[in-house]
Order: C-alpha cells, then sequence, then structure tokens
C-alpha cells in the first residue's frame, strides 16, 4: 500500500425501518489502495455513528458486507477504492436489491437462510459436491472422502441482482437453487425434487447469469441452476420409461 | 415504505441495462422482441380481419403496405423475429444442461448470425429482389 490519500464523496443510503429513505453525503479522505467497507467504517467513525451496516471478517468469508457499489453488487471488504471510483471521485452506497431494508445498508434475508435450511444447505460438502461440474474433471486422483467447505458465502448478492426475485417474492432464488444442486450432487432426493421442480424453483429462472456475473465467490448460481434443470429434465424421463 | 421487497411493481426495471452483464442485455432484447412479435401478431390478425369487409378494402391495405414506412416495420418484425428466435436456442441449448461456460460467446456468435441475416433480409427487401 502507498502513501497516496484521495478525497472521495460518499453517498449513502439511508433507512429506519419503514420511514422516508434519503442519502447522506459525506467527504472522506482515503488510500485508494484501502476499500469500500474501510470507507463506510470510517464514516460511521469520524462523522455518524447511527450509520448502520453490517460486517464480519473483512476477507470475503462471512459474506455479510455485500451492497450496491454505483449500483452493483459487491463484496465491500474486498472491492478496492481504486477500482470503483477515482480521486475527488463520487460513490454511491446502497443496500442489497430484492431483501426488506431493516436499517440504513442491513438487509433482512432471514428468507434466504430459511430456505437455505429447507433444501439442507451443508457448509461442508464430499471434495467432488462442493466443486462445480467443470471442475471435478482436474478431481480424477483426489479421494471421494475427502471434504471441505462449500464455495458459497450466503451473501445474497445473487438474489439482489436477479431480474425475476426482483419481481417475484416467492422465487426460491439462485442461491437456494445452486444450494440445492450442490445437495442433490449424490441421488436426487423427493423432497429436494420437490422444492426445485416446482412452479417457483427451477423453471422460474430467465437465464439472465446476472447471479453468476455478480458471484463473489464463483458459485456459478446460473450454471447450477442449468445443470440441475438438466439432472431433473433426465429424471423426469427415466420416470416415464420406468412407468410400465 | 419498503421498496427494497420483491414486487411485480418493479417489472419496469427488467429493462433497464444499466450496469448489467451482457446475460441480462440477452435478457432484455428477448422480453423487447416477444413484446414487439406480439403487438406485430394482433396488428396481422386485424389486417386479415379486412378480408371480411371484401376484396376492395383488402386491395387498399396492400397499396398502403408498399409504402416505405410500413417497409421499415416490417423490416424491425423480420429483426425481432429473428433474434428472438437465435436467443430462445441459446437459452434452450443452456437450459438442456450444454454449453454452459461459453454462454456469452454463444449469445455474441448467434447475435452475429442474426445481424448477418437482418442485413441479407434488409437488403432483398429494400432493393426489391
Amino acid at each position: 500500500m502507498n502513501d497516496t490519500i484521495w478525497t472521495i464523496e460518499l453517498k449513502i443510503f439511508r433507512q429506519r425501518a419503514d420511514a422516508q429513505r434519503y442519502f447522506q453525503t459525506f467527504q472522506i479522505e482515503i488510500n485508494p489502495d484501502e476499500y469500500v467497507l474501510d470507507a463506510i467504517e470510517k464514516v460511521w467513525a469520524f462523522h455518524d455513528r447511527s450509520l448502520t451496516f453490517r460486517h464480519a471478517c473483512h476477507h470475503s468469508t462471512c459474506g455479510a458486507c455485500g451492497m450496491l457499489v454505483n449500483g452493483i453488487e459487491k463484496l465491500t471488504c474486498i472491492t478496492s477504492i481504486r477500482s470503483v471510483t477515482q480521486n475527488n471521485g463520487k460513490l454511491l452506497i446502497e443496500p442489497l436489491r430484492n431483501f426488506p431494508v431493516l436499517s440504513d445498508l442491513v438487509v433482512d434475508t432471514s428468507s434466504m437462510f430459511k430456505a437455505l435450511e429447507e433444501i439442507g444447505f451443508n457448509q461442508v460438502a464430499s471434495l467432488p459436491s462442493a466443486c462445480l461440474p467443470y471442475e471435478r474433471k482436474t478431481l480424477e486422483h483426489e479421494r471421494s472422502e475427502y471434504q471441505r467447505l462449500v464455495d458459497c458465502i450466503e451473501c445474497g448478492m445473487c438474489i439482489s441482482a436477479c431480474p425475476v426475485s426482483l419481481t417475484d417474492s416467492n422465487y426460491l432464488g439462485p442461491a437456494v437453487l445452486a444450494a440445492a444442486h450442490d445437495a442433490s450432487s449424490q441421488p436426487l432426493s423427493n423432497k429436494i425434487l420437490e422444492i426445485v421442480d416446482s412452479r417457483d424453483g427451477l423453471w422460474r429462472c430467465h437465464n439472465a447469469f446476472e447471479c453468476s456475473a455478480v458471484c463473489p465467490s464463483n458459485v456459478e448460481p446460473g450454471l447450477r441452476i442449468m445443470k440441475m434443470r438438466q439432472t431433473v429434465i433426465a429424471h423426469r424421463i427415466k420416470k416415464l420409461f420406468s412407468r410400465g | 415504505m419498503n421498496i427494497n421487497k420483491p414486487s411485480p411493481s418493479h417489472l419496469w426495471r427488467w429493462f433497464d441495462p444499466r450496469d448489467k452483464s451482457i446475460g441480462t442485455i440477452a435478457f432484455i432484447i428477448n422480453r423487447l422482441s416477444a413484446i414487439g412479435l406480439t403487438i406485430y401478431l394482433f396488428l396481422h390478425l386485424a389486417v386479415l380481419s379486412k378480408l371480411v369487409a371484401g376484396s376492395q378494402a383488402y386491395d387498399d391495405f396492400l397499396i398502403l403496405a408498399k409504402s416505405p414506412a410500413i417497409k421499415i416495420g416490417e423490416m424491425f418484425v423480420i429483426a425481432g423475429g429473428i433474434i428472438h428466435g437465435l436467443n430462445g436456442i441459446r437459452i434452450t441449448i443452456n437450459s438442456l444442461g450444454f454449453l454452459l461456460k461459453i454462454q456469452n460467446g454463444l449469445l455474441v456468435g448467434l447475435m452475429i448470425i442474426a445481424l448477418a441475416a437482418i442485413v441479407y433480409f434488409a437488403i432483398r427487401m429494400f432493393s426489391g429482389a
């Protein structure tokens, strides 16, 4: 990190519960190699202690600090100031879309966590199951009993970016469907099938792939949804021919 | 009011291309072309209904149909049909779980084919061939 200091203007979304929303502007000095979350913390520390935002690990593991930075979903702890603005530039900071705002930049993601629980999302999975289909080719010599943490950090940014989640509150959303794919890498259970092969499940996705574009963890929810469709179609065809 | 919740009233934001990836641009194009083709279908049915009014009414319409403005409109219908159809092929391929790693490239490739086809039809239509 060098000694350069930039002056930037942060325009931050403010809202308490269902009160009127507004934007508040703060001017701060910051090293451009610091991160957007550092800038928000500076605002909280030196300008306004009433600003609420979520953060924890500061190294892209907890998924708490997902926000809109200049209109795009970003994990603010790994988004450098240099990558999103310039000296004397501006930053627009808003809460994630498609989740109710609790306070300022904090959104209520409980619906996502409930759905993840229902689908049987596990943060640890067998090595082949935790990897993307195209990554599995490199696992030939790995032992399948090995386990690792799955890539999804449950930040909710995929749901925020999804155009279908924007208009349909019943849609399970990319994070949940990707988790279902993860959980279904082993034989497809009837419970998962019932949840995903439904009106608000796999078939509601409209292939915008915005979820994959914003995912900070390379989960590729869009790809997983399509792979899950393939699995469900194969399952339906098998069922059709096994009736007789 | 908490405006951040999912709601059908946010539908207009489907058509906002700002800060979006190529996949969403395709999503927007597909919706716009579908709306255009649906409007055309109703216009087409309205025109066909002129047959009921007799041959003279239909002949009058055919004279109007040869005007440049209508021809440009027809060109939009052809463009919409080609773009929507090729984009639909991409969606079908991807939905069956194939070519997912190259879905952006697939879209660009198909849109180049669409552009070439539109240019071909435009030349044919406006040169009178």
